[in-house]
């Protein structure tokens, strides 16, 4: 079975901004909510620049949903942090939030990874596969293995080096190997080194965890598949709400139909749909 | 006067302890549950008068190929394609949990033809639970392949058709996308629709600026939020002045004051949509706003306001 979710409160509440600050190519919003449960990894907020947006264009207008690289309870509350990539108006919005700032808050929302021996079965371990931003929700869940006292290795892919600030305080630097695709040393791309660890001996114990571009995650899915490894991989998805109304979230399903991705995800099993490419062009 | 204003409304014979409901398709009460727990449902929490259901089709629907959503300024468009568990799905694994909800529950329907919403409003009466149906008629017919929303004699037509069927109230939901709103508004009220909702979503499209083609995975779909206020609020105005059965006012509706204009414009009920999901409790925050405009107009109840903006 997988983890309990803890329950949200029931509507958008108003959260402080604690910090902000440039973490290599990203940009990580500190935030303290004060009303809601401690979240679990691979779960995700919707997150607003509050009172309300004010993007002199009318954009953004909708919140956008963001997975938590890092939480911890607090006297007076659970400290959160988002890392932020200025993609569009929303991130941009959000990036520039500075100590003083408030954002509304929906969540925690949607479904954490599940412990190793419920994604491949006798499984002790964990590998963790991440690239750019899709690294936050498993800094999350690396630090949550950690505390189980479950061994885990961690991969991650970057364009260039100077993506990869902040690598050592998400994750410790402890059994994490880092792939650039800008640099001279092979291999470049984070499969390449997921490639090596599925060949060797301890494969058959071990549960795959994997966030970041699409591509990658299929890649991710489709080796995990070949090698017969669970994979859990945490999604992104275009998301109007967060919590099942919209149906906006849509992710192909292997017997037909829909996933929405907000309710059934963001993290899903690689075999419980068809592609990690949903909504690519070709 | 009272330091509250009384929002209880009576909506085609229904008592409403709010007068704002939900825009079909916005809020799956069913999916709050499931995430926020028993508090999504529960009287005073709950955030709507009435309930709304998602589109209901005779069979199961899977819906659009993503992607779905596109975010515009002060609103998105929605491409999602009805995905729905089809009727008898409805019946086994939906109905009775949204028959559970604290307020009224009107049921959307759609068909392809006029025999089609005949057996699912034959059906959905038989089964019972079901306060009022809201016709759903943004579609074509299959048989004159005209959209029957669209088409004066389409819609009357398909009143007649379900009229003798039920006792329940039947609410055509009307789509901004004609010239002349109220002419369809009064075919269906001609045809004995109890009430009309309006707006639907307007017709639109985005361009992915990667791969410069059309983003949305069906090529176009519906825009809703702010950015179409004023244009629903011209439409609800054109057709309350047109009709004489209650009228559903929606289109960007955000706060109090958006839903005050709607009901000075005509509208005995007012729906929140896209504001939805911004915010899960949004239904609640427009019904305190309103409260708090009328108290500010010292206003005591809305039927003193309701249409004054007619003339």
């Amino acid at each position: 079975m997988p983890p309990e979710r803890p329950l949200p409160p029931l509507g958008r509440r108003l959260a402080p901004v604690t910090a902000s600050w440039a973490d290599g190519a990203y940009r990580v919003l500190e935030v303290s909510d004060e009303e809601g449960p401690e979240p679990l990894p691979g779960q995700f907020y919707m997150v607003t620049e509050a009172p309300d947006w004010e993007g002199s264009s009318g954009r953004p207008y909708l919140p956008r949903a963001i997975s938590f690289a890092a939480a911890e309870v607090r006297g007076d509350g659970v400290s959160l942090e988002f890392l932020l990539d200025e993609v569009g108006p929303g991130t941009r919005a959000l990036s520039a939030l500075t100590e003083g700032s408030q954002v509304w808050l929906t969540g925690p929302l949607g479904s954490p990874f599940s412990d190793p021996g419920e994604v491949t079965e006798g499984a002790l371990g964990a590998v963790i596969v991440g690239g750019g931003i899709g690294i936050a929700p498993l800094a999350a869940l690396r630090r949550s293995l950690v505390q189980k006292g479950i061994a885990s290795r961690t991969l991650l892919g970057f364009r260039e080096p100077a993506a990869a600030g902040g690598v050592d305080r998400l994750f410790g630097c402890e059994e994490v190997r880092v792939a650039y695709e800008s640099g001279d040393d092979s291999p470049a791309r984070v499969t390449d080194l997921l490639a090596r660890v599925l060949a060797g001996d301890s494969v058959g114990a071990t549960a795959v965890y994997s966030c970041g571009p699409p591509g990658m995650l299929e890649a991710v899915r489709q080796m995990c598949a070949g090698a017969d490894v669970g994979v859990e991989l945490a999604l992104e998805s275009p998301m109007a709400c967060g919590y099942g109304a919209c149906f906006g979230c849509a992710v192909p399903k292997p017997d037909g139909g829909f996933l929405r991705l907000c309710i059934d995800g963001p993290v899903v099993r690689g075999d419980a749909i068809t592609t990690a490419c949903a909504g690519e062009a070709p | 006067m009272s330091d509250t204003p009384s929002l209880r409304t009576e909506f085609c014979g229904l008592e409403l302890g709010s007068p704002i409901l939900n825009g079909s398709g916005t809020f799956d009460a069913i999916a709050a549950r499931r995430v926020f727990g028993d508090e999504a449902v529960r009287v005073g929490s709950f955030p709507f008068g009435g309930y709304v259901s998602k589109t209901i089709t005779e069979e199961a629907r899977v819906g659009n190929p993503p992607f779905r959503t596109w975010e515009t300024p002060a609103g998105m468009i929605n491409s999602i394609g009805l995905p729905n568990l089809g009727l008898e799905g409805f019946l086994e694994a939906q109905l009775p949990e949204l028959r559970e909800l604290p307020v009224p529950l009107i049921v959307s329907v759609m068909a392809s033809d006029r025999d089609g919403f005949a057996r699912i409003i034959g059906r959905l009466s038989a089964a019972g639970g079901i306060d009022a149906f809201e016709l759903n008629v943004s579609c074509p017919n299959v048989h004159s392949g005209l959209i029957v929303g669209e088409r004066p004699e389409e819609t009357a037509g398909l009143l007649d058709r379900l009229r003798p069927l039920t006792e329940r109230p039947l609410i055509v939901k009307l789509t901004p996308n004609v010239a002349s709103p109220e002419l369809i508004a009064s075919a269906a009220e001609a045809g004995g629709a109890d009430a009309v909702s309006l707006v639907n979503t307007l017709k639109a499209t985005a361009i992915d600026p990667d791969s410069d083609r059309p983003w949305l995975g069906a090529g176009s779909g519906g825009l809703s939020g702010p950015a179409i206020r004023p244009i629903a609020l011209q439409q609800v105005r054109a057709v309350a002045a047109e009709v004489s059965i209650p009228v559903v006012g929606m289109g960007g509706v955000t706060d109090g004051q958006s839903a005050y204009d709607f009901i000075r414009a005509g509208a005995t009920v007012v729906a929140v949509g896209t504001e939805n999901f911004r915010d899960p409790l949004a239904g609640l925050g427009v019904m305190r706003g309103l409260e708090e405009v009328l108290r500010e107009k010292g206003v005591e109840d809305l039927g003193a306001i309701r249409g004054n903006t007619l003339s």
